[in-house]
């Protein structure tokens, strides 16, 4: 009998093992060293004991049972063989019964090589078989996506994709349909199997029944070379392995990281790479020339930049830095400040939250509090949209009983799940939140919800149109909760590890105040230098820019003409400074600068980045930058010395090192720590110790607009017009189409119908086909952010919104 | 032996046992009254217990052991009625269902008294027409006279019944596939345990029992579980209704007390093999029971016990009778392609195996057979029921899978002569 309270003692073929109370036993004798084969079983997701590969027999009172493992729990005692002659004849039988019905195209299939039925037919397989009839056809693989193909003849109809869709991702697309040896997998009629998550399912597929369209005859697993790294589409940072063949990132698999992704990834994650590999990514540093650009040498387009940057002393600001390395938002960051000597730097762009509110709320909530958080409070972006793998979290939390109250302007993809939705109009998000903390009216019940035990609030902004404060706001009343924890929701990247990099105007690196007097003597010690006061952040540094007071501005990895809320503000900006750009791409943005610069991307090099947690994990490099490309702080480092300052930035570990030194919640961390096992999963930097205490959380949220003009919900959607999303062919098209979304109530007093025309102007404006929405809140327009058809419109309040008539109509 | 328990009614009054005015002329609902008059559910329980009831279903689990399955604490409680028959042979639950359908919803009403259930289900087979129409037009009756409803017959017990049609899947009768295929979903069998009695429909405490099961728990109720444990052999007491068909001279439902030998239920109460053929073989309780031959099981006793000690069983009351003119690989071929069709297809040995060996016999059938299918067929059927022993081991889920090596390991041990015969001088169908 075991001796700790939470484990058992069980027999593994003759050896005695202890394992947790409650395992399966297919898991706990994998964790205890003894194998057992199977197909069906996905340690996370719930057994259905389907294929019958993992029968192991166990004693009973009644003599010696076969049993699947993986639908059995350990019990203390329990005597257990895993390979007696009667478990293997089962096994044999299971492969054998597996292939009768299996192609053997083995040598033409995606999976082939990396294969569990391939490996396991070899190991527990008979030698040869006996079916001699003619096998089960299906016409050749199918397209069930625009990313996945699906080949019927391969599939042994294990249930993991469709388990996966059902159970984990919560849009059930796929089937089983039909019955006994006509069982297959498929798609419903006119409903493509249009997932977020898709590509989980070819993933987990233990043969090649389901592929990845963007990947198909790409490789052969063993002609690829895999690192890990994390996935930076979003500041979730779900663990990856990034696997290249020929010095070409071609495909990107999800890695198991318990704390975050558990393995999973959205489509976007997945499929992202493929912008590495873009025709018209920048590979060599350009200067502009009448419309276009030139290409240049380093050294021209670096000596021409340092010296307009030098012309001009301290009117340069800084943007960007969200999408890079911790690395290269600690040199941004030095770059500017010690070298350039501006305050004047934002890694967001009025589009996120408060620095000192996203880098520093307490107490932080873990994703993984989500899993014992007896309520979640979401009150922010729709996760399925803007933090898919976040989405997947709280889904299985809420599936397990957590109550989940979301209060969002329209339907989200959570609302099924949660135990009470809120819709408000944007604007009247503080008048709803005092309704709620004080639990008015039908209210009530989501307050009580939100009153008992831990609970998760996962804020930010709803929709970019509805303010930062707003954010703030509802953590301060989640504050007055007994036992909650606050998540701050930003999506971009590395934003959080920007902030951390002292990446906006308030902080200075480690999560300081730029008014920490201690802390700036030791930075500037270091740095030689530091500019006083707090600078400008992004909207007033555009401002700046468009008016001449700032000459010139330096973009790391920034879009804003794209990303800002008020796009003519962005675009005015910079067609009047002087701008260096750092970029992978000629963009809406850096299409305006004088110098591209051309930066390295995912899995070209390494680094360092800080998930929206606070947890720092490592990016790992697989092949070369192309053409000319280099790391950002490299490039940095050469713009220093042409201004005539030594960075010391010459190797990324020095670099860590340094801002291990400089940056107070990054002390002690070391570069190796990454790369053994209890790093592996990632380091969460604490918040403790930090000075001063950054709480930015004001307590009346007086910050109604509410207006008679229809309120604007202006949301991101997955795949929007981005420069990643575009330069991906295979994402590319899966851009929802632009609509300005009404409740039909709404429609109908101005009376039109869907497909009908309408002119909405925001900052600018744009014309567009209704779509009806009953689940919007009334008095709303729903606006997808950041579409090539919508990115005129501009974040604000509220629109005025005409129907464009028909000629003659 | 001539005790009528389930079939009395039917049989005096053919033209209108199935309503309500017939069933109440003739002492329906009187259980009822008394229970919900003079007993407490518990009282109702223990007389099923004293009974000594064994499932009618198939498997033959004592009924009252199995309503003690039930978690004390968790409600509410569900009870099904499996009415799903569709075993090939078996159709001794339709009669019941069409000709005294008032028996069995005053079943349900007991034992849902019983058992403290406030909703009960019948789930009919979809090719059942005629007899879901009369049970619904029953429940209506009951309904109208009070016997269903709320406050039935004022003592303040409450109960709802529904009738829900099956799509023609076999697989539906498995109680779990059932409760699958009654919430909505594909008619797959789950994973046990958990089972019905502790998570069934719902998730919920569940009782599923057999059409024939409940409806003879009135009698229980208005003679006494003792009178019916006084019934016939001990460990088999009680009337059973065996569903004869193939070659006897008088295929048809018959009510008899266990107990008798198959020579009496073959020759005697179905009158022998016409034409005055030689007996080959009979299936003693439907197609997936393995079979009993002449030499070696006329002698039986027709009881659950001592069929199960000679390897087969009562299963579901369907007696198939084959004379001497039987091509029994045809027959064996049968029986396995209408397991091979309803296999639900979750599981590997079943979903491949079952159709692997329906292909091996259909070769064998049409001549195409090989010396070494024997032993394949074998292997095969070793590796979906291993050891092929009695009661089966399973590498399956559920028994469906196993039940289609019954003919072939009957076929192989009475027959192999006949097998080989096929394989070495060719097909004898065309
Ligand atoms: C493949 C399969 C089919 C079955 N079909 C039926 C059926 O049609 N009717 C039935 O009452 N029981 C059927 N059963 C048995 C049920 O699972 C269950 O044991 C029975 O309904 C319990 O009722 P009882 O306790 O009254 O016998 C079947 C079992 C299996 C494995
Ligand atoms: S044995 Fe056959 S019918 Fe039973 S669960 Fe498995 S596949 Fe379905
Ligand atoms: S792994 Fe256990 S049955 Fe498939």
């Amino acid at each position: 009998m075991a001796d700790a309270p939470d484990q058992v003692s069980i027999t593994l073929d003759g050896r005695v093992v202890e394992v947790p109370r409650g395992a399966l036993l297919i898991a706990a004798a994998i964790e205890a060293g003894t194998y057992i084969p199977h197909f069906c079983w996905h340690p996370r997701m719930k057994p259905v004991g389907m294929c019958r590969m993992c029968l192991v027999e166990i004693d009973t009172p009644r003599g010696k049972m076969l049993t699947t493992s993986c639908t059995t729990p350990v019990a203390d005692g329990m005597v257990v063989e895993t390979s007696s002659p009667v478990v293997k004849k089962a096994q044999e039988g299971v492969i054998e019964f597996l292939l009768i019905n299996h192609p053997l195209d083995c040598p033409v299939c995606d999976k082939g090589g990396e294969c569990p039925l391939q490996d396991q037919t070899l190991a527990y397989g008979p030698g040869d078989g006996r079916f001699v009839e003619e096998k089960r056809h299906y016409p050749k693989p199918i397209p069930i996506s625009d990313l996945v193909a699906l080949d019927r003849e391969r599939c042994i109809l294990c249930a993991r994709c469709t388990r996966f869709s059902e159970e984990i991702s919560g849009d059930p697309l796929i089937e089983f349909v039909d019955r006994g040896n006509h069982v297959e997998v498929n798609t419903f009629p006119n409903h493509p199997f249009t997932s977020y998550f898709s590509g989980n399912t070819v993933q987990i597929c233990p043969v090649g029944a389901l592929t990845a369209r963007p990947y198909r005859f790409r490789a052969r697993p063993w002609d690829l070379e895999a690192v890990e790294a994390v996935s930076t589409v979003d500041s979730v940072h779900s663990k990856v392995s990034l696997e290249a063949s020929m010095n070409e990132i071609v495909r990107i698999s999800g890695v198991d990281c318990d704390p975050t992704n558990q393995g999973w990834l959205s489509d976007k994650d997945r499929f992202v790479y493929e912008h590495l590999l873009a025709d018209d990514r920048v590979v060599v540093p350009l200067i502009a020339n009448g419309d276009g650009f030139r290409e240049a040498s380093w050294g021209e387009a670096v000596g021409l930049a340092a010296s307009r940057l030098a012309d001009l002393g301290g009117a340069v600001a800084g943007l960007g830095g969200a999408r890079s390395t911790n690395e290269d938002a600690y040199v941004f960051s030095r770059f500017l400040r010690g070298v350039v000597g501006t305050p004047h730097l934002d890694a967001q762009l009025d589009d996120g939250l408060a620095p000192e509110f996203a880098a520093a709320v307490e107490p932080r909530a873990l994703i993984d509090d989500l899993d014992d958080a007896d309520a979640i409070l979401l009150w922010g972006p729709d996760l399925k949209e803007e933090l898919p793998v976040l989405y997947l979290r709280v889904r299985k939390a809420a599936t397990a009983g957590a109550k989940l109250v979301v209060v969002h302007p329209r339907r989200t993809g959570l609302d099924d799940v949660a135990a009470h939705t809120i819709r408000y109009r944007p604007g009247e998000g503080p008048a709803l939140l005092r309704r709620l903390a004080a639990g008015e009216g039908d209210l009530a019940e989501a307050r009580d919800a939100l009153g008992a035990g831990k609970v998760v609030a996962l804020v930010g902004r709803p929709g970019l149109a509805e303010p930062a404060e707003l954010a703030e706001a509802v953590a301060a009343f989640a504050l007055t909760l007994d036992d909650a924890r606050i998540l701050p929701l930003v999506r971009r990247g590395n934003v959080f590890g920007a902030l951390d990099m002292g990446l906006a105007p308030t902080l200075l690196p480690g999560r300081v105040s730029v008014d920490d007097a201690e802390r700036r003597r030791a930075l500037a010690a270091r740095w030689g230098s530091l500019p006083d006061g707090v600078g400008m952040g992004a909207t007033d540094i555009l401002e700046a820019a468009a008016s001449g007071r700032i000459g010139a501005l330096v973009l790391l990895g920034v879009d804003p003409v794209r990303d800002h809320p008020r796009p003519d503000l962005a675009r005015r900006a910079l067609e009047r400074a002087f701008v260096v750009a750092l970029d992978l791409f000629v963009t809406d943005s850096t299409r305006h600068a004088d110098v591209v610069l051309p930066v390295a991307g995912l899995g070209e090099i390494q680094g360092t980045v800080t998930n929206l947690e606070g947890r720092v994990q490592k990016l790992n490099r697989v092949v070369p930058p192309p053409g000319q490309a280099r790391p950002a702080w490299s490039i940095l480092d050469d713009l220093a010395a042409a201004l005539g300052s030594e960075l010391e930035a010459d190797a990324v570990e020095k670099i860590f090192e340094e801002l291990a030194t400089l940056a107070p919640a990054y002390e002690g961390l070391t570069w190796d720590r990454f790369d053994w096992a209890e790093g592996r999963d990632g380091v969460v930097v604490p918040l403790e110790g930090v000075t001063p205490p950054l709480r930015h959380v004001p307590s009346d949220p007086g910050l109604a607009v509410v207006s008679e003009r229809p309120a604007l919900h202006l949301a991101r959607v997955l795949y929007d017009d981005g420069v990643l999303v575009r330069h991906c062919p295979s994402l590319a098209s899966l851009a929802p189409e632009a609509a300005a979304h009404l409740h039909p109530r709404d429609a109908s007093v101005l009376a039109v119908r869907e497909g009908d025309r309408v002119r909405l102007e925001g900052v600018g404006v744009v014309e567009l086909p209704v779509v009806l929405d009953p689940t919007l809140a009334e008095g709303t327009v729903y606006v997808p952010f950041n579409l090539a058809e919508t990115a005129a419109l501009g974040a604000v309040p509220s629109v005025r919104i005409d129907v464009v008539r028909e000629a003659g109509s | 032996m001539t005790e009528r328990i389930l079939t009395a009614r039917m049989e005096a009054h053919p033209a209108d046992s199935h309503t309500l005015a017939r069933y109440e002329a003739t002492g329906g609902y009187t259980a009822l009254r008394k229970a919900l008059g003079e007993m407490s559910p518990a009282d109702v329980a223990a007389e099923v217990k004293a009974s000594n009831l064994r499932g009618r279903g198939g498997a033959g689990f004592p009924t009252g052991v199995k309503w003690g399955f039930l978690p004390e604490d968790l409600r509410p409680r569900y009870l099904v009625v499996n009415a799903d028959e569709s075993e090939p042979g078996t159709f001794k639950d339709r009669i019941l269902l069409e000709r005294d359908p008032h028996q069995l919803v005053e079943g349900i009403a007991l034992a849902s008294y019983a058992l403290d259930v406030h909703h009960a289900f019948v789930y009919v087979r979809g090719e059942y027409p005629k007899p879901a129409r009369r049970l619904q037009r029953a429940v209506d009756e009951a309904y109208e006279a009070g016997y269903l409803g709320t406050n039935i017959l004022g003592s303040g017990f409450d109960l709802e019944v529904t009738i829900h049609l099956g799509a023609g899947a076999y697989i539906c009768g498995e109680e779990t596939a059932l409760l699958n295929s009654l919430e909505g979903r594909r008619g797959e069998p789950r994973i046990k345990p958990p089972f019905p009695a502790v998570a069934g429909l719902y998730a919920k405490p569940t009782i599923v029992n057999n059409v024939e099961t409940i409806s003879t728990v009135p009698w229980i109720v208005a003679h006494g579980g003792r009178a019916y444990a006084a019934i016939g052999p001990e460990r088999s007491c009680g009337t059973r209704l065996f569903s004869l068909s193939g070659h006897v001279n008088r295929p048809g439902d018959y009510e008899i007390v266990m107990g008798m030998t198959w020579r009496d239920l073959i020759f005697d109460v179905g009158g022998g093999i016409p034409d005055g053929k030689a007996l080959k073989a009979w299936i003693p309780g439907g197609a997936s029971a393995p079979w009993f031959v002449p030499d070696e099981h006329l002698d039986t006793f027709v009881t659950i016990d001592d069929c199960a000690a000679a390897g087969s069983m009562l299963g579901s009351g369907a007696v198939v009778v084959m004379d001497e003119t039987t091509d029994v690989v045809a027959a064996a071929h049968r029986i396995v392609k209408f397991f091979a069709h309803e296999s639900c297809g979750q599981c590997t040995p079943c979903r491949e195996g079952t159709t692997w060996m329906e292909r091996i016999l259909w070769r064998i059938l049409h001549g195409e057979g090989r010396p070494a299918d024997l032993d394949l067929l074998l292997d095969v059927a070793d590796n979906i029921s291993p050891g092929l022993r009695w009661p089966p081991a399973m590498t399956t889920i559920c028994p469906l899978g196993p039940s289609a090596v019954s003919p072939i390991t009957s076929i192989m041990r009475y027959f192999r002569d006949e097998v080989e015969a096929k394989i070495t001088r060719g097909a004898t169908v065309g």
